[in-house]
């Protein structure tokens, strides 16, 4: 999925939100110098491509009283990741899930699911969900609550 | 306490905002609200910080290179790493958690040898072993979060 220069601007120029103005595409395209038209058909196109995931207002959950953002790992066969997590992906509690690495022998866990609970109850319970979800299949996991949120911001590319 | 266009707002707007030169004055005609009362609820919405942004979501390395590390420090010295590794441009989100690997923060960068290097640098600066997990899958759904707004 290529992305061009100006794809890029529009993708730093929009990072931090688009403006509460009447025509906000408008207003980024001023800022760039190009065609409301332009930046809106460059969004489209990357939507098309899957570089553009979804034009949203980004729900805050943390704000939202979701105070319990666990990331649970689990240890699950290699075989079924793909399967699993793609079952575990459609939880509607859960917010995020990947395949990453193991780094044997002191991390063995493969799948990450990011689940948000207002209460460690809720957590809790959305934990054991996708425990039974898993099945046999996990061998071990682990859940990860964040202590402090020490820095978040959106995202920026480091030149 | 939400008001039922916040909720509305909050709750309708995660996958589809619309894509139209007055996305806003478009939303109000779906709910049959003013612009000016759209526009005054997503203004209280993020000062309240309750929505973080409103634009474009981009998946995950479509633009640069990304990583979550993790790294396993002395409580002692946790202050001391945390506030070093935040300080790097390179890092968009860091969490401290309740585990042996404690500190947990996504990198991102123009490329690979860049990731690399900043990496290789934090290492240095702090003195102890970056666990290095970058995604091989993302299992995704486009079907937003589901949120419970009632109190």
């Amino acid at each position: 999925m290529p992305i061009d220069e100006i794809d890029r601007k529009i993708i730093q120029a929009t990072q931090a939100g688009l403006p509460l103005v009447s025509e906000p595409y408008q207003a980024v395209a001023e800022q760039l110098g190009l065609s409301a038209q332009t930046v809106m058909l460059h969004l489209a196109e990357m939507q098309q491509t899957g570089v553009v995931r979804r034009i949203a207002a980004v729900p805050n959950h943390y704000k939202l009283g979701y105070r319990f953002n666990g990331m649970t790992v689990w240890d699950v066969e290699d075989g079924y990741v793909d399967e699993l997590g793609q079952k575990v992906a459609m939880l509607p509690f859960v917010s995020h899930c990947y395949q990453r690495p193991r780094h044997l022998p002191e991390w063995s866990y493969n799948l990450f699911a990011m689940v948000h609970g207002k209460t460690e109850q809720d957590a809790s319970e959305q934990v054991a969900i996708i425990a039974e979800l898993l099945g046999a299949q996990a061998r071990s996991h682990e859940v990860l609550y964040s202590t402090k949120i020490l820095k978040k911001t959106g995202l920026r590319i480091g030149g | 306490m939400l008001a039922p266009l916040h909720k509305r707002l909050l709750n309708d707007y995660q996958q589809d905002f619309p894509l139209s030169p007055t996305p806003y004055r478009d939303i109000a005609e779906q709910l049959g609200v003013s612009e000016d009362e759209v526009l005054n609820a997503f203004q209280t919405l993020s000062e309240q910080q309750m929505i973080s942004r409103i634009g474009p979501v981009i998946a995950p390395n479509s633009i640069g290179n990304s990583a979550l590390v993790a790294m396993a420090v002395p409580e002692f010295d946790l202050p001391r790493v945390a506030e070093l590794v935040s300080a790097y441009p390179e890092v968009n989100h860091n969490y401290e958690r309740e585990n042996r690997f404690n500190l947990w923060f996504v990198l991102i960068a123009d490329s690979e040898i860049h990731l690399k290097a900043v990496i290789a640098d934090i290492e240095s600066q702090t003195g102890y072993p970056a666990m290095l997990l970058p995604m091989l899958a993302d299992y995704f759904i486009n079907l937003g979060f589901e949120l419970n707004l009632h109190d």
